[in-house]
């Protein structure tokens, strides 16, 4: 059995990264090009780490599904990158915004991580800037800001609202560049399936070519997983449709921990959902919290005659508007954390006082426009308003948008040590994919910041560290041993999908799967709920396996069994983050339950008892898994109800 | 006033509008050496407020329950950015609306009755793959021959130590938005990348970071977009009009003028 060892370095929180650098172990440049890196996915994590470790001069191979690099669901991400510059002289540093991070988390994160992660965020946008990224720039030239939620400064950097898209496409241009050089060999529309372990070291994967079917096993002296998180296990999400999880629980079925599976992010700005055929949820960037105030209807004879088309949201007079984000927080306001602002507007809908299906709520720009004009809204905002239109065909500038929580970012992940590794010694994981920096709920700004801090500037000196000791291990032949073996298990898995010939298509095993999650592992969980949910799930399963139906052949192009792939694997997931909701009694950052709340309605934390990481360990297909616990020790942050009064 | 009677018009049009009941002719390919044909379908009950894609998936939700093998085609973030989607909708790349991706395409557009031509970009650049799935691998070819600053990473000046005008930094965003998709290609008659390949000259060159290699890298993805099949351009500005992301062809201009100065100092 692994154990938990969380490998924080000594020393005082801020001189322990420094101290690790000074004293980690190097690889000369001659012997870095014997060392072969794989890394799964393509993202601001894996990309920036294929890139930075092909700069090295490692031996890197980079895998993802989609035909190009560019594609990685990073590329999505709206509203800005934070980092602790201070350029606008408001009060910000390294250790408040280590501070914020630790508390937006509610707690629930390692601090040693989290300092390291705002310690290197400078330099990444010092890095971005370098490669050509066009953040946007005030009239003397220098950096723009804007606020985020959970932030008293400004201290986020944006690329109007394609931020997510801009550094993304800074990574693939190094990548690309990599590539180019030929340290970097990306394999394009190819999934990995499986990881492969030798004598307890994880040394490669197995893949499947998505053009051809075909099964490869790959070397490696290390192993990245950075396939990013995996909402899209409730069906509807903000994730790309390809988002999965399966790398991630390959890894967790071949031993490593799976940690907080569920804290899972709901945004609270997503377009509603608007019929039974949608397939995915649009979420509309947080920065439109900056200018946009969000309110229901105070009576609820108005919701009632807005909902039958009766009345108009623009013909309510502000009396009658119900702004209950600035009524219950008015220190925040409308700039709360999002697992705040979330709750908040499912309890106004909850209460009847929901719009069009009954739950939406208004994010109105009436008043910012008029104290800042049209033109200033627009040239903030202008793409997403369009995007807003495209979708709803509503004007914004006219009447105000329509929003709606919806799932958005899985905090939780693979349980990894200070230097990013597994319990799977040369397995490592980064960004979403880990667990490591937001706790139980992550701060808006705060993912990119974290993909790109672990991508380039982490692991590039951790996975050195690893492989020092690797350089006597020579490279395995990928046609016998446990990698033949895998490619074999891999085969097995694929044959018996495709044997089942059932009678239904795999979205339908998903969406109904997606139900369950949403009603009962969603925004609020109780654990009447939990324990339905759990025996629901098993149950889909059990269906799923009789009567899957995947047309064509496994040795083609098949996006079906693509999808059969990783739901069968959604429809274990979800089993094990309903299970740690159950056994997580305290309401905490996006983990809220309906047992554990204040007078007021606000999630309760009990610090006393689960002031701790949960890290699953799988047992056997048909054994329950095993919770280990990793006490968080907090030495610099206080530890305090999260108050946005 | 405007607000209102934009708004009464709206609620009339949304409840009036009833689901669509459609023809859609498909292009079928079974991979790269099959020839291909057209394949006829009819889809019902659609509403007019799912997108296209959802459209596409209840057609194939429809052909997995007849026991028939669903159509292939790219797809991914659903939202306009990630480039994936390249559907070219009764003869427009990305159909017939403006400054959107296919995925944003919404049914609204269509009428209950509409045949809807549905095929995958055609271009020498972009062998098909199966169905309305092509192969764009040559983009990150052209990018790999210098679409970048050569920067590793690290040891790099501060953000602000080289202040960059507004303007410059708002152009070369525009320039940067383009998606990759390959819209401008498909809509080429000569299959032309220039595009695609002159958003990124131009976004580089236009800042100070990039600015010192702006001759070499003209050169370098100018010839690999020449050695990988891609036609010349001839200014019919197709490209531009189908760009979801609305580049503007200025930026073939700036790479022409980049190539041009690149190749005099030779």
């Amino acid at each position: 059995m692994a154990t938990l060892e969380n490998k924080i370095p000594e020393g005082q929180l801020a001189q322990k990264w420094q101290h690790y650098k000074s004293h980690q172990k190097l690889v000369n440049p001659a012997n870095k090009r014997k060392l072969d890196v794989i890394i799964v996915g393509s993202g601001l994590a894996g990309g920036a780490a294929a890139a930075a470790l092909g700069e090295l001069g490692f031996n890197v191979k980079c895998f993802a599904y989609q035909d190009s690099p560019r594609r990685a669901h990073s590329i999505a991400a709206q509203g800005g990158i934070n980092a602790a510059k201070n350029y606008q002289n408001d009060g910000d540093s390294i250790f408040r915004l280590f501070y914020d991070t630790v508390k937006g988390g509610d707690y629930r994160a390692r601090e040693a991580n989290v300092y390291r992660l705002a310690e290197v965020s400078n330099s990444i946008i010092d890095q971005c800037v370098a490669q050509g990224v066009p953040f946007a720039r005030d009239y003397g030239g220098l950096l723009d800001n804007r606020s985020f939620g959970g932030a008293q400064v400004s201290r986020t950097f944006y690329a109007k609202g394609q931020t997510g898209q801009q550094l993304l496409l800074g990574a693939y241009s190094a990548l690309s560049r990599q590539i180019g050089k030929g340290t970097v060999k990306m394999y394009t529309r190819t999934e990995m399936m499986d990881i492969v372990v030798v004598d307890g070291k994880c040394r490669g994967i197995v893949s499947r070519d998505l053009v051809t079917g075909k099964l490869e096993a790959h070397f490696g002296h290390a192993v990245v997983i950075a396939t990013g998180g995996y909402g899209n296990v409730f069906f509807l999400s903000t994730n790309a449709m390809g988002s999965n999880g399966s790398a991630a629980w390959k890894a967790y079925k071949k031993g490593a921990y799976f940690a907080n599976p569920c804290y899972v992010q709901i945004h609270p700005t997503c377009i509603p959902v608007h019929g039974e055929f949608q397939s995915k949820l649009t979420l509309m960037s947080e920065s439109l919290r900056n200018d946009g105030r969000i309110w229901a209807p105070k009576r609820k004879e108005d919701a009632e005659a807005i909902r039958a088309g009766k009345l108009k949201p623009e013909d309510i007079p502000d009396e009658n508007r119900d702004f209950y984000l600035e009524r219950r927080y008015p220190a925040f306001g409308n700039l709360v954390p999002r697992d705040v602002a979330s709750r908040a507007a499912k309890e106004r809908c909850d209460a009847g006082y929901g719009v069009e299906s009954g739950e939406a709520v208004y994010l109105d720009f009436k008043y910012a426009i008029e104290r800042l004009g049209r033109d200033v809204v627009e040239a903030r905002y202008g793409n997403l308003f369009q995007m807003y239109e495209k979708i709803t065909d509503q004007n914004p500038y006219q009447t105000p948008m329509m929003i709606y929580p919806a799932i958005h970012y899985t905090m939780g992940g693979i349980w990894v040590d200070y230097e990013l590794q597994t319990t799977i010694p040369g397995l490592f994981a980064a960004g979403e994919a880990n667990f490591s920096d937001h706790g139980a709920n992550r701060l808006g700004a705060s993912a990119l910041m974290q993909g790109l801090a672990d991508g380039y500037f982490v692991l590039p000196y951790t996975l050195q560290n690893y492989l020092a000791d690797e350089l006597h291990t020579p490279r395995m032949n990928v046609n016998e041993g446990e990698f033949a073996k895998t490619l074999g298990d891999v085969n097995s898995h694929i044959e018996k999908l495709m044997s089942i010939k059932g009678t239904k298509s795999v979205d339908y095993f998903h969406k109904k799967l997606g139900k369950v999650m949403w009603d009962k592992v969603g925004m609020a969980r109780n654990a009447q709920g939990l324990k339905e949910a759990i025996e629901e799930i098993a149950q889909i399963r059990k269906e799923f396996w009789a009567d899957v139906r995947i047309p064509g052949e496994a040795n083609e192009m098949n996006p079906e069994l693509e999808k059969a792939n990783r739901v069968a694997d959604f429809l274990e997931l979800g089993e094990l983050m309903a299970r740690d909701a159950l056994v997580r009694e305290e309401s905490c950052g996006g983990h809220f339950r309906e047992e554990h709340q204040t007078e007021e309605g606000e999630a309760k934390r009990d610090d006393v008892n689960f002031a701790y990481v949960g890290a699953w360990e799988y047992k056997g297909d048909n054994a329950t898994p095993e919770l280990h616990k990793e006490a968080l020790v907090f030495e610099e942050c206080k530890l305090v109800q999260r108050n946005y009064k | 006033m405007i607000t209102s009677r934009c708004g009464i018009i709206k609620y009339t049009i949304m409840s009036e509008k009833q689901s669509l009941n459609l023809t859609l002719k498909v292009w079928r390919q079974k991979g790269p050496k099959d020839k291909g044909q057209f394949e006829t379908y009819n889809v019902s009950n659609i509403s007019p407020d799912s997108s296209f894609l959802e459209m596409m998936d209840v057609l194939n939700e429809q052909l997995i329950s007849e026991g028939k093998e669903p159509i292939a085609f790219d797809h991914d973030c659903r939202e306009g950015i990630c480039g994936m989607c390249s559907l070219f909708i009764n003869g427009h790349a990305h159909g017939p609306d403006e400054d959107i991706t296919t995925c944003q395409l919404h049914m609204r557009k269509f009428n209950t009755g509409d045949t809807i031509t549905i095929e995958p970009w055609r271009s020498a650049g972009f062998p098909v793959i199966k169905d309305l799935i092509v192969d764009r691998r040559a983009f990150d070819k052209i990018m790999a021959a210098g679409g970048f600053v050569s920067v590793n990473t690290g040891g790099v000046p501060d953000g602000n130590a080289i202040p960059i005008p507004k303007d410059d930094a708002d152009e070369a965003m525009d320039a940067a938005s383009c998606i990759g998709c390959g819209a401008c290609v498909a809509s080429c008659k000569n299959g032309s990348a220039m595009l695609f390949v002159s958003a990124k000259v131009s976004q580089l060159a236009l800042l100070p970071q990039g600015r010192v290699e702006a001759a070499r890298r003209a050169k370098n993805m100018v010839a690999k977009m020449d050695e990988l099949g891609f036609g010349n351009c001839t200014n019919t500005a197709a490209c531009e009009a189908q760009c979801p992301k609305n580049v503007s062809i200025a930026n073939i201009a700036r790479l022409n003028r980049e190539f041009l100065c690149a190749t005099l100092k030779d």
